[in-house]
């Protein structure tokens, strides 16, 4: 059935989004995708979807959806306030991590995400998107994407190929975030003072306002240089902590420039990226080493942590 | 030759090829680039992501579900670089610029930096044969070498917030596109009316690493559309 939602408010950042658009890096195009996977999968997987549909993220303040036709059956993940206004005026307070039905005439109003930056909204069956080089991830920067590679815009429809064989699901649980993000040690250390070096794993660390989809900016104790701050420009990974002339780290997340020349001082491991993403500016974290055997340890249980999740979605009647 | 291959992260690895940034180097990235690549896509190899070569480096990032950094850095470790095959034929561009004065953003400044006339700085840059490093930054935008030593040129003191779209800057040894209006602080010689990418093409960039260039001067009537 095609079902169409109207966007009444867009939210301060809403966008398209899937796992990422890979193979592209040598040409300048970063994968992008959704930052936090675990929500992103979670929100696909409470509507019966597989995950590599595409969902909307939205940061900070959510979307404003008016069901113009159809009916659909939504998911929210993440910690977010949000309510239905149903079309007899009835008011239900949403229940995140659970999937509901949107009728013609119910307005759906994700108000905002509560100690945290992301969440995500997925619909069974798909968004009627154009697929751009095998991808429905959105690149703002570089307006690449379905939606033009932009945000959602007011007033905008969007069409959806729904489809409502699945029973309402919700998953109760609390996913508790911890301040402590383990690492893996840069590639540069030799650019670094043994100062810093220490510094950067005793002090606590606060998430600036100036932080995207592309980086995050930390505050704290300047990091110094033993002489130069730059390297021959070279590829760069998701999740990579630089540091720039200023002393000032900038973690590299999802959108990150394709290359770069400063020099890096530790690496995020794939196991702790959810939880960092999610950390809101002025929040603080420090930063602890661990061995490439223990991140890689810390991913297995990550991926039976999240399998775990997902096996314990039950009927949202139950 | 490749120097040491380390990880970077948990997911990452970057094979080392030492820190000269020259042509042999990059080539040598460049075919090993391409190998990886072509190995990839043929399934060789499971779980690449990306593979982003830099002018003396390859980085190669995977999915942590599907393989872990060991066995691609035990695969890397036994192809013999100099036995492996040009799988790419690499490409060579004639690209049109107009370096009229509305477009040379810079002309001033580079005459006094450089000592030379503009016409003089026209015909050594038209006449060199360019070689893409890498391309990144944005989209579709080449790091091309090497420049003539008469033209190398440090970056304008006050960054550009804004580089029109098209127009080609040089900074040191290196030639670049701005495919896309971007903030910069290159020297802008000219630009260029060519679309360098459209991300809808299945190959989306029209330069690729390893890519020949050769610029040909255009009379600015021919690229007066261009905005």
């Amino acid at each position: 059935m095609m079902s169409t939602f109207s966007i009444e408010r867009p939210g301060i950042h809403s966008t398209f989004q899937d796992k990422g658009r890979f193979g592209l890096q040598h040409l300048g195009v970063v994968a992008g995708g959704c930052m936090d996977s675990f929500l992103s999968d979670l929100a696909n997987k409470l509507v019966g979807n597989d995950i590599y549909q595409p969902l909307v993220e939205f940061a900070h303040q959510g979307p404003q959806i008016k069901m113009i036709s159809g009916k659909v059956h939504v998911s929210i993940t993440g910690n977010i306030k949000f309510e239905i206004k149903k079309n007899n005026k009835k008011i239900i307070e949403g229940i995140p991590n659970s999937s509901f039905y949107l009728e013609e005439g119910d307005l759906l109003d994700v108000i905002a995400t509560k100690k945290s930056i992301y969440g995500y909204l997925a619909v069974e069956g798909c968004f009627d998107l154009e697929k751009i080089n095998n991808s429905f991830s959105t690149l703002l920067k570089a307006k690449i994407g379905p939606n033009g590679g932009r945000k959602l815009f007011i007033n905008q429809k969007i069409n959806v190929n729904s489809t409502i064989a699945n029973n309402n699901k919700k998953l109760l649980s609390n996913f508790d975030k911890v301040n402590e993000i383990r690492v893996l040690p840069g590639k540069q250390l030799n650019y670094f003072s043994d100062k810093s070096l220490k510094d950067f794993y005793l002090e606590k660390y606060k998430i600036s306002n100036n932080t995207d989809r592309m980086g995050a900016r930390l505050e704290g104790n300047k990091l110094e240089h033993l002489s130069s701050f730059n390297i021959p420009s070279e590829g760069i990974a998701k999740g990579s902590i630089q540091v720039p002339g200023d002393g000032q780290a900038i973690v590299l997340l999802n959108d990150h420039p394709t290359v770069g020349g400063y020099p890096k001082i530790a690496h995020i491991i794939t196991a702790d990226y959810d939880n960092f993403v999610q950390k809101q500016p002025g929040s603080e974290v420090t930063f602890k080493e661990v061995s490439l055997k223990e991140a890689e340890i810390a991913f297995d249980k990550y991926l039976s942590y999240k399998k775990k999740q997902q096996s314990l979605i039950s009927n949202a009647n139950e | 030759m490749l120097k040491k291959i380390t990880t970077v992260g948990d997911s990452s690895i970057i094979c080392d090829f030492g820190e000269n940034v020259d042509l042999i180097t990059n080539s040598k990235v460049i075919k090993l680039f391409y190998y990886v690549k072509n190995l990839s896509q043929e399934k060789k190899i499971k779980g690449l992501l990306n593979y982003t070569p830099s002018y003396n480096k390859l980085l190669i990032s995977f999915d942590l579900e599907k393989v872990k950094s060991n066995e691609i850095i035990e695969r890397i470790n036994s192809v013999d670089l100099t036995a492996i095959p040009e799988i790419i034929k690499p490409k060579n561009h004639l690209i049109p610029i107009c370096y009229d004065e509305e477009f040379a953003l810079d002309l001033k400044l580079m005459e006094k930096k450089l000592n030379l006339n503009f016409s003089e700085i026209i015909k050594i840059h038209s006449e060199t044969s360019f070689f893409v490093y890498m391309i990144g930054f944005i989209p579709g935008h080449p790091y091309m070498g090497d420049m003539d030593k008469k033209l190398h040129l440090s970056r304008i003191p006050t960054p550009r917030l804004r580089v029109p779209k098209g127009s080609i800057g040089l900074a040191e040894k290196f030639c670049n596109t701005y495919t896309f209006e971007a903030p910069g602080g290159w020297n802008i010689i000219g630009k260029t009316p060519l679309e360098f990418f459209d991300i809808k093409k299945n190959n989306p960039s029209i330069l690729s690493p390893g890519d020949t260039v050769k610029f040909e001067s255009v009379k600015k009537s021919e690229i007066k559309n261009l905005k």
